[in-house]
């Protein structure tokens, strides 16, 4: 039941580390997860699921591969978790492999296909499971484990040291004040509203992006600050490879880093996986019912800064464009609404998505799926060809999209499906349409 | 603390400085912080030609600069900050510079005495930590967080100590990584390090270590404990006789171990940041009894009353006798002294400082954007802004650094 072998893809993560694997090994992992760590939970949802396959219409893997089986949400399930479950742990190292490949790198872990189950079982939490299970084996996508080595040594995913990311933030304070009057990005400012924090990429790779936050925040007049030391990162790639362990580090140092500047909220990037792990998923792996210091994402930032009139739109993007709802935060967390409020006041032609809002097709990158590396992009491609037909009915020729995956792994789609389109972050256009006042010229 | 021995206890209130003035004098003004004393106020200002420099009660700095930031005043009442020209960047006290200059500085610390500063440091693409304008002898290819010695003779950080490749999961898990003490690495490389700690005495150093993919345990001047456990958070020594401490994750929960061995017979949720009562053996930490639950446990015995949101780490008295900790019930803050909460509630908080007979607490806090002082849960009068008030040595008076009508007053009360 595996990848067809002219298609497998190679990866050090996968196959050199079962190489090291042996039968006891494995047991001794299976038992000590499924007796020590899963409980009540993990033994409610086995007993429910009547294997009816109404999960199978939900997935975009099933749905782009002519409803295969396989890629069915249960058809997952049943080619790991159930499999293990039944042959008590006994299991090769080879069937470890086709685990990892198939909870790794065709299940996003989106949510989606819980809304399809009759009984609402959380099936990506069992696809977690089997995740938990092969990184304690060692065995992870090369490139997703290590971004969990590097969120490990630096709380950050993109191996940011400690001397850059200060530097960076400084270069884009600067560059802010090309276009705003003596900006400022304020650094380790105790007490100050709100805390910003980002994802490693942003500082990597995407620099612009903490000057256009420089920009919005100058402009609105808000009493916000960045961490100059570690808990600066809010993103959580341990949060989808299984380590739990380091899982609860990262949360707690993006934590500690708020209530050391005594901020009373955090507002995070536009990103969606981060809102997962520092909101719902994340803090209870730490004891917190909720997060310690009120968190909110960018798309409720916008909107109250839109609605409460601290920036004013001037020049509304032209064009038709449309937008792509984060399953993390639109299904998560249902800010559909305010990102809909938000494009309405910004965009002339916004034209909206079918299936829409929790309803909505993951980007087929998140869940740690792109983190899995280029050897399996092409697999994350063809796995989300409903996307691209989505996309491509809306007659857009921009999609915004608040988060870091769905910005990625759409435009891997976009090239591949050849749509013609082009993706942007939300604060791109809104840079370009609000108001400067007059005194905040350069 | 001779800052604060020394220092005027009789002037009742003292204008130091009009900040409204500065606002209008200068573009841009950075954070602005306080003396010990509360004898100087000063901020970063943007000057003329566009350069950067520390104003200090309204004078400015002869020497400026491109950049500067991390403006502070140590415990000895130098103001020191971090300062770039000509895209070097070096440390600057008291409007001296440092001879040496560097790729890029941060993280500044000062020992408990303020004599030793140092900082990390960036140079000739390689990293290592300077104090006092001295590099380290050896530095790496990464050296990330700093530790100072009580005594300010000793440094420590956490160092990368062999190049790995992009993407080099096999060579991570080997572990490239140590603690380099005065810029000598430890022998041994762990998977990761975390939370470096120097003994009382500044002889040893302890750091929270990762040996296997699941394996956490605790490293004393580079020599793990024979135990593993699920995870582990940062060690602590005992002042009394060198003894290390860390919570450690068991299969039970979360629980604190000593020297490697598991001390306490309860077992939380959640348990962090220890701490040591300065006359005894006894030991506080921040616990989660319950999930969403919160409080403190004293040698492992949880106060009675849990607060739903958060427990900041605990304070003793300096006589050891009480426990105060900032607490954060139902979206609001306030301080917990010996397992009661205030009945005061603030938007936020800051640490409780204990009087040296720890008889009285006093705190800042702020509530509706007014900022107080708050004496054992009775609030002050509001100030624009203010800063932690500061115990006179006998206890009797009260330092308050705060800014009204936008000026900056130094006050002492009587309390």
């Amino acid at each position: 039941m595996g990848e067809p072998a002219e298609n497998a893809v190679v990866d050090p993560g996968l196959d050199e580390q079962i190489k090291k694997l042996t039968s006891e090994k494995i047991e001794g992992v299976i038992t000590k997860v499924l007796t020590e760590e899963t409980a009540a939970r993990l033994d409610v949802y086995m007993r429910t699921c009547v294997h009816c396959g109404l999960c199978a219409e939900a997935c975009h893997y099933c749905l782009s591969h002519d409803k295969d089986p396989r890629f069915s949400p249960v058809g997952k399930v049943k080619q790991t978790l159930w499999e293990i479950l039944r042959r008590k742990g006994k299991v090769e190292p080879e069937f470890i492999r086709e685990c990892a490949r198939i909870a790794f790198t065709e299940c996003n872990v989106c949510r989606r296909c819980s809304m399809y189950c009759p009984f609402g079982i959380d099936i990506a939490y069992l696809l977690l499971v089997v995740r938990r299970i092969c990184s304690l084996l060692g065995v992870v996508p090369q490139y997703l484990q290590d971004t969990v080595n590097s969120h490990a040594v630096t709380s950050n995913q993109m191996w940011v040291k400690q001397d850059e990311w200060i530097d960076t933030l400084q270069w884009q304070e600067e560059d802010t004040q090309d276009e705003i009057k003596d900006a400022r990005i304020p650094l380790d400012k105790e007490g100050a509203e709100i805390m910003y924090s980002v994802i490693g990429p942003e500082p990597k790779f995407l620099a612009q992006l903490l000057g256009n936050i420089a920009f919005i925040m100058n402009v609105a007049g808000i009493d916000w600050t960045m961490p100059s030391f570690d808990g600066w990162d809010n993103s959580n790639m341990a949060m989808y490879s299984g380590d739990c362990e380091s899982r609860a580090r990262i949360e707690r140092t993006h934590d500690e880093a708020a209530f050391k500047l005594k901020v009373k909220k955090i507002v995070m990037g536009e990103c969606g996986h981060a809102f997962r792990g520092a909101v719902y998923d994340g803090p209870k792996g730490l004891g917190w019912k909720e997060p310690p210091v009120p968190l909110i994402h960018a798309i409720q930032f916008y909107y109250e800064l839109i609605r409460d009139g601290k920036v004013k739109i001037v020049k509304k993007f032209e064009g038709p464009v449309t937008v792509q709802d984060p399953c993390n935060v639109v299904r998560g967390r249902g800010l559909g609404k305010m990102l809909r409020y938000i494009m309405r006041a910004v965009c002339e032609d916004f034209r909206d998505v079918s299936p829409r809002f929790e309803h909505n097709y993951c980007c087929g990158a998140g869940g740690g799926v792109i983190n899995c590396g280029p050897s399996w992009k092409s697999a994350r491609v063809k796995g989300n060809s409903v996307k691209a037909e989505q996309l491509k009915a809306t007659g857009a020729k921009v999609i915004i999209t608040p988060c870091h995956n769905c910005h990625s792994g759409i435009e891997d789609i976009i090239n591949y499906y050849k749509l013609g389109m082009h993706v942007k972050f939300f604060s791109e256009i809104l840079v370009n349409a609000m108001e400067i006042p007059e005194e905040l010229k350069v | 603390m001779a800052l604060l021995t020394n220092c005027d206890w009789n002037t009742r209130k003292k204008h130091i400085a009009d900040i409204d003035e500065w606002k209008k004098k200068f573009s841009v003004i950075h954070e602005l912080a306080v003396s010990p004393d509360g004898e100087k106020i000063s901020a970063i200002i943007k000057g003329d030609n566009d350069r950067f420099t520390p104003c200090v009660n309204g004078v400015t700095w002869p020497h400026t600069f491109e950049k500067a930031w991390s403006l502070r005043f140590g415990c000895d009442g130098r103001l020191t900050c971090l300062a770039m020209n000509d895209d070097e960047w070096t440390v600057a006290t008291d409007d001296q510079m440092w001879e040496e200059k560097y790729d890029y500085v941060w993280n500044l610390q000062e020992n408990r005495d303020g004599e030793c500063i140092a900082v990390n440091i960036k140079t000739g693409g390689q990293y290592g930590v300077a104090v006092n304008d001295k590099r380290w002898e050896n530095i790496f290819f990464e050296a990330r967080d700093l530790a100072i010695s009580p005594d300010g003779e000793h440094t420590a950080a956490i160092v990368q100590t062999e190049r790995l490749d992009g993407a080099d999961t096999v060579g991570f898990l080997e572990g490239v990584w140590s603690v380099a003490v005065d810029g000598h690495r430890w022998d041994k490389n762990f998977t990761n390090v975390w939370g470096v700690t120097f003994s009382c005495d500044s002889r040893n150093v302890a750091a929270e270590v990762r040996t296997d993919i699941r394996d956490y345990t605790i490293a004393v001047d580079g020599n793990p404990w024979n135990t593993v456990f699920r995870c582990v958070w940062e060690p602590l020594f005992n002042p009394a006789n060198g003894d290390v401490t860390a919570p450690v994750q068991t299969e039970r929960g979360w629980t604190l171990a000593l020297n490697g061995t598991v001390i306490w017979d309860k077992y939380f949720n959640q348990l962090w940041h220890q701490r040591y009562n300065p006359n005894s053996q006894d030991i506080a930490a921040v616990v989660s009894p319950k999930f969403g639950k919160w409080t403190i446990a004293i040698n492992g015995s949880p106060w009675k009353e849990t607060f739903s949101d958060a427990v900041l780490p605990p304070v003793f008295s300096p006589d050891g006798t009480r426990v105060a900790a900032v607490i954060k019930n139902k979206g609001k803050w306030t301080i917990a002294v010996d397992g009661q909460p205030w009945d005061e509630v603030f938007d936020m908080i800051w640490n409780p400082h204990f009087s040296p007979d720890g008889s009285r607490i006093a705190a800042k806090a702020e509530r509706g954007g007014d900022f107080f002082v708050v004496i054992d849960g009775k609030v002050g009068s509001p100030f624009e802004a203010c800063w932690d008030p500061v115990f006179s040595p006998d206890g009797k008076k009260l330092l308050i650094r705060s800014i009204d009508d936008g000026a900056y007053y130094r006050r002492v009360c009587s309390v």
